[in-house]
């Protein structure tokens, strides 16, 4: 099974957690990949688990996506000249520079 | 209320951390899980997360349990249905142009590559306290967290004569989308020119806010390119429409002049099956040809049986940080089973999304770790209003830690600016899209 918690920050989450009485920080790092992992999981129900996208899809996957490209695509969906889009420029809007760059950073380092 | 905060005892912890070293893939106390064997394997006596539910909810829920926690904590799925139909995109078979195959997805590929272990069976009791379910097989299966996404319970005896009228499949309801979907489909093929449809809508909250809309669309286009003489009635027992309503009301003045009627402030109380005719708190009675008659719903069955439905009896409270009961600890409810909060639709997407929320926190809170303290929720709902045209409503959700809500985040989300194939392409790709986040 893949993991949902690849990022570059923490350890597979489980990984941890085969260690009984694993170090705080090593648990602090847990705690925040699951929260990312749970974040990027809004994204899932159009852009697929994970960012992977179905087969023949029509939106794009987003493992894999450059961190920087990410960040930009967001921006241009959030911008005052709002990215002509059906539905991502209202839902850009909803996420904070911060969930921005934490989402950049997950799908960045998904698998395709 | 229930401390969404509280920690797992620290002797329950080690329990829990010794359990997942030692056993690797395998509960503490459940027997080795074999994916892809599970349906040949017996039942255990006990499992860590118990999903009650096989829809929206809760197949996101099964599965995100075991993708949160890297496959350690064990999930059971007791859902009845041999595979799941999707509710969303279901007016597209009333319409003609997508069959209930289409809808389907098989539960499989929860057992086969996610390790969830599926019970064909329904739940027939819930013990809140000594936290066991019993199944209608007879079955007991004790669980450490109980993950409840029962749907909806149409109130049959909220109109009268409706229960008998369903039940001999006189006036269907195809609210939850399977043979009665098939079954009404027929009704509309069998209905000549010039007859009238005619749906009627409960007071919200109910399942699917623009669904009724959607379908009386999709029965138009069948009957503009079919039977053109032919007339859809929206009877409303709200006042106006529920959602998207400018967008609805343009594209039936103008796709569907003359077919589609529009009445607000139609509450049904009761249905005349012989007659065809429904009956109205207020306004005169109407017979059609073809009737589908949405009744009042609540919470699923088993929740209201469980005591949980603590809002007029109706709904579920729940604490939105993680979707647990406010009446039951280590009871998460799901999906349209709850008591919403202001611009959360009852949606297949938002159960998608409740599910990963209360997935979160039930991995975090058996690890005993602080669960997140500012959960997201997204919604996009696709509503066709013809065989490929699309329009859609769309928001974010925030939870508010002072105010224990979510709140759709200032300036985000909104609505199509009219109908668009590009749209349609999107809807579609939406449904299979998050058919394979639960399911696949």
């Amino acid at each position: 099974m893949r993991s949902l918690l690849r990022t570059p920050s923490a350890a597979v989450l489980a990984a941890a957690w085969l260690l009984a009485g694993a170090a705080p920080a090593r648990a602090a790092d847990d705690v925040a990949a699951l929260r990312t992992a749970a974040l990027a999981a809004t994204c899932a129900s159009c852009h697929g688990t994970a960012g992977r996208a179905v087969d023949r899809s029509v939106v794009p996957g987003l493992a894999g996506m450059p961190r920087d490209r990410f960040i930009a695509q967001m921006k241009d969906f959030r911008g005052e000249n709002t990215r002509k889009a059906t539905v991502m420029h209202q839902l850009a809007k909803g996420y904070s520079e911060a969930q921005i760059e934490q989402l950049a950073a997950y799908f960045a380092a998904q698998k395709p | 209320m229930i401390d969404s905060e509280r920690s797992l005892s620290s002797a329950a912890r080690r329990q829990w951390l010794r359990g997942a070293g030692a056993a690797g893939l395998a509960g503490i106390a459940g027997a080795p899980l074999l994916a892809g064997c599970a349906s040949a394997a017996a039942l255990p006596g006990r499992t860590r997360v118990l999903v009650v539910g096989g829809g929206y909810g809760g197949a996101t829920a099964a599965k995100y349990v075991r993708l949160f926690s890297g496959g350690r904590i064990d999930v059971v799925l007791v859902e009845p249905n041999e595979a799941f139909v999707s509710c969303p995109a279901s007016n597209l078979v009333l319409g003609g142009s997508r069959t209930i195959a289409d809808m389907t997805t098989p539960y499989d590929t929860l057992a086969g590559r996610h390790g969830v272990r599926l019970a064909r069976d329904t739940v027939a009791a819930i013990d809140a306290a000594k936290k066991t379910a019993t199944l209608a097989s007879g079955a007991t299966i004790a669980w450490d967290k109980l993950i409840l996404s029962p749907g909806i319970e149409l109130m049959w005896d909220s109109i009268g004569g409706l229960k008998d009228a369903n039940a001999s499949g006189r006036i269907l309801q195809a609210w939850k989308a399977g043979p009665e979907t098939v079954a009404l489909r027929r009704q509309l093929e069998a209905m000549p020119d010039g007859g009238t449809f005619a749906i009627t809508i409960p007071e919200a909250p109910y399942r699917c806010p623009p669904g009724p809309y959607e379908r009386a669309c999709q029965v138009a286009a069948y009957f503009k390119a079919q039977k053109p003489r032919s007339k859809v009635l929206i009877l409303d027992a709200n006042p106006d429409v529920t959602s998207k309503g400018p967008l609805f009301k343009k594209v039936w003045a103008e796709s569907y002049p003359g077919m589609v009627e529009y009445r607000g402030q139609h509450k049904a109380t009761a249905v005349d099956a012989k007659a065809n005719t429904v009956k109205f708190e207020v306004q005169e009675d109407v017979k059609a040809d073809v009737l589908n008659v949405l009744p009042t719903m609540r919470a699923g069955a088993i929740a209201v049986q469980t005591g949980l439905a603590n809002m007029n009896a109706r709904w579920c409270g729940v604490n939105y940080q993680t979707f647990e009961s406010a009446v039951a600890k280590d009871i998460h409810v799901l999906g349209d089973s709850i008591q919403i909060a202001p611009g959360m639709p009852k949606s297949g997407h938002m159960a998608n999304n409740h599910a990963k929320v209360a997935a979160a926190a039930v991995v975090a809170q058996l690890a005993g770790w602080e669960v997140n303290p500012a959960p997201m929720l997204t919604n996009t709902c696709y509503s066709f209003v013809d065989a490929k045209r699309v329009i859609h409503v769309a928001s974010v959700h925030e939870y508010v830690a002072a105010e224990k809500t979510f709140k759709t985040v200032a300036g985000s989300g909104g609505v199509s600016a009219g109908p668009t194939e590009l749209e349609g392409e999107y809807a579609w790709n939406w449904a299979r899209t998050i058919w394979a986040d639960a399911l696949g």
